[in-house]
């Protein structure tokens, strides 16, 4: 295969790992952003995003699209009431304080990844995609789904913008994230903001996970993986700030894809890991991070 | 106000402390008293992988050795003792690994353990088990115990293991499917067994490796690898434990469509993954290595049937009370087999407790062959009591209509080579 191609393959390896990235750190920076809170669970919520995928798609088993339609609303639904559970009962308790909800949600963690064991099982399972679309290029053949992954990626992200920059509860959501006590003296009931934002960050990566789980398997270890890249662009991108999530997904993606099929894999993640220390040294609070004022 | 879980200023007397103590303590105790009451019992310890990447075949390896002491206890034990099987977790992790065997020793203090499969768990538990001096008996496929990286302690009397396997079959890879292979292994131990004898196998057939391909065991897409699949290849080796071969079938279907080269596999990735999968169409009329055929084929031994039976195993390998619960069958008959070699083995040196340790090693060493039988439903075997290895007959199966029918079957000695280490000679 000659250099054109290659880099072709790669390319459009690289635009689908970043879009499901961008979706899932996202959710992963707006919880940030809004309640100070570092999310440890928020793999798990995509795990639990494919594994409720699997479910509902098997309740489906004739009609893929239709079965594929059903878990893209109802997956993403039930990790929502899972993550708005979660806040009430247990980060709200904690008055979110931001170490005493680190240690809470690694205990989430362990408690969604061995729940998903127990009940799901150890198997990886596998979800039909919607529709079997394959592109015949001259060089390669490629999986027609995964350009539809794209595609859904940006529509979600163009969705999130228009929530937090054009409506109210938009608006909310960003005068709890400048000044929560002001917020509150001016009759926010900021409480409610950040159970509903930690349920949207949950559903981001239940949505993500719904989305990659036709290529990939549903398997109550998957949650590890988009956790880890996920704090590699929050922080690179800047804590709390979406746009910088956005760019730093796409970047990762792009450099982790196109390095992984040129060179190795374990050399891209090295290249991500090395591009954390360097904004850490450089810029501490991201690309598009604001100093701590 | 801020309150941190870390300052929380609880009340604890004095007296709901000793309380709380004094319960923790009874609870450990228990079992230790439970079982010292008892007496007269073979303990064996079973490190299992109930979690982690190795629970799919940690889940039918109990099964299995479930069933396989039932039968025994029920046929009145080892020399008149009931087997006592303790089972833990390990996480499929070697430090977790290791901790259990150390609790199996120390604590349990067991007669042997048997039952660790991922190489990784085996390397770092199998050094430990000879340093604590109790006999380690794994289920594992790894070339390390032959190659003489382990000890006197360790054996492997259930399952061929990698070096024997893959040099059994490359006759039949070069002859039916081609000489240019490009291999596709997992980057650590099990996979550069593969790597290394496979390759070394292949070349004595007057064939070679177009292209090694080495893939990270947590790998989740391959599109990114298949630009390194040289267009000469004229066969895909690919061996991957993981739960991402649904991903690698299907990308690999992507990639090539209707012009593949021929595929060349080991079960080993879809142990616990149902053939008829829609992700995996593009398998069909593609080959694999079976230790011992999942489908249950025409030939069928009534050995086959008994064991089946017994360990709850329909005709198409899935469990009679689920048929989406698929098996691990090429691999899961190492740990019955494994339990009546303990048993044969104890007989042999009339062995009533950790004292004649060292009487039962001995009597391991001693043993030449098992016979076909319900004790060893796979087959016959060969035990080379140097290398502690046992060597078998291996399978090559071609996928129809989403179902395996072995195509070949070797013999023994098609897997055999000079044994690399001399066990016997070591201290005991």
């Amino acid at each position: 295969m000659g250099l054109g191609p290659y880099l072709f393959l790669a390319i459009l390896e690289g635009l689908v790992q970043a879009s499901v990235l961008t979706v899932t750190a996202v959710g992963l920076s707006l919880v940030f952003g809004v309640m100070r809170v570092v999310n440890v669970a928020h793999g798990e919520f995509f795990m639990l995003g494919a594994v409720f995928a699997w479910f509902v798609s098997n309740l489906l088993p004739d009609h893929p699209a239709l079965g594929f339609i059903a878990a893209l609303i109802a997956a993403p639904a039930l990790v929502g009431a899972m993550a708005y559970a979660s806040d009430r009962l247990i980060l709200k308790r904690l008055n979110y304080d931001p170490e005493a909800t680190i240690v809470a949600t690694i205990g989430l963690l362990y408690v969604f990844q061995q729940s998903a064991l127990i009940f799901f099982g150890p198997d990886a399972r596998a979800v039909e995609p919607p529709f079997y679309f394959k592109i015949r290029f001259p060089w390669f053949g490629y999986d027609g789904y995964k350009l539809f992954i794209i595609l859904a990626a940006i529509l979600l992200m163009l969705g999130i913008w228009f929530l937090v920059k054009k409506t109210r509860i938009g608006l909310l959501m960003r005068a709890t994230q400048l000044d929560r006590e002001t917020a509150q003296a001016f009759g926010i009931n900021v409480d409610n903001v950040s159970a509903y934002v930690f349920a949207l960050g949950a559903m981001l990566a239940a949505v993500a996970a719904v989305l990659v789980v036709p290529i990939q398997q549903a398997h109550y270890l998957m949650g590890l993986d988009p956790l880890l890249l996920s704090f590699i662009v929050v922080i690179i991108g800047g804590l709390g700030s979406i746009q910088g999530t956005v760019v730093a997904a796409i970047l990762i993606g792009l450099s982790d894809g196109i390095l992984s099929v040129f060179f190795s894999p374990t050399l891209a993640k090295m290249v991500s890991t090395l591009l954390v220390a360097l904004v850490l040294v450089v810029r501490p609070h991201g690309l598009f991070g604001k100093a701590e004022r | 106000m801020t309150k941190s879980i870390f300052s929380a200023g609880s009340t604890l007397t004095r007296r709901t402390a000793l309380k709380g103590i004094a319960a923790g303590a009874t609870l450990i105790a228990s079992p230790y008293v439970l079982r010292a009451a008892e007496g007269g019992t073979i303990k064996l310890g079973a490190p299992f992988h109930r979690t982690g990447i190795g629970a799919s075949y940690g889940r039918w390896y109990e099964r299995v050795a479930q069933a396989a002491v039932k039968l025994i206890n029920e046929g009145g034990g080892i020399n008149g003792k009931q087997i006592e099987m303790i089972v833990e977790d390990d996480g499929t992790d070697p430090k977790r690994g290791t901790e259990v065997i150390e609790k199996f020793a120390t604590e349990y203090k067991v007669d042997a353990i048997f039952g660790h499969l991922f190489s990784h768990v085996v390397a770092a538990a199998g050094s430990r088990a000879g340093e604590l001096k109790v006999p380690y008996l794994v289920c594992s496929e790894g070339h390390q115990l032959a190659s003489g990286a382990l000890n006197r302690y360790t054996f492997q009397p259930g399952i061929t293991d990698v070096k024997s396997q893959v040099s059994s079959m490359a006759p039949w890879v070069a002859k039916n499917l081609g000489k240019k292979v490009t291999m596709i292994f997992p980057d650590y131990a099990f996979g550069h067994d593969h790597r290394d004898y496979f390759s070394a196998a292949i070349k004595a057939q007057g064939g070679e490796i177009s292209a090694l391909i080495p893939i990270p065991p947590t790998e989740s897409s391959f599109t990114r690898y298949f630009p390194q699949i040289p267009s000469e290849t004229e066969v895909i080796y690919h061996v991957m434990v993981g739960p991402a071969v649904l991903t690698f079938v299907k990308e690999l279907g992507d990639h090539f469509g209707s012009t593949r080269p021929q595929i060349f596999g080991f079960i080993d990735s879809l142990e616990a993954v149902d053939l008829a999968t829609p992700q995996l169409d593009y398998l069909e009329g593609t080959y694999f290595w079976e230790a011992y055929p999942r489908y249950a084929q025409a030939n069928q031994t009534a050995f086959d049937k008994f064991y089946r039976e017994k360990v709850g195993v329909d005709q198409n390998g899935a469990s009679t009370s689920d048929p989406k619960d698929i098996s691990t069958y090429s691999h899961m008959f190492s740990v019955w087999e494994t339990l009546f070699v303990i048993k044969q083995a104890m007989e042999m040196a009339k062995y009533q407790g950790p004292d004649q340790k060292k009487d039962f090693i001995v009597a391991l060493e001693s043993l030449e062959k098992f016979p076909e039988s319900n004790e060893h439903p796979q087959g016959e075997k060969i035990f080379n009591g140097k290398t502690h290895q046992v060597f078998g007959k291996q399978n090559i199966s071609k996928v129809e209509n989403t179902k395996l029918t072995v195509v070949h079957t070797t013999s023994i000695e098609d897997g055999m080579y000079e044994p690399e280490v001399d066990y016997t000679k070591m201290d005991l």
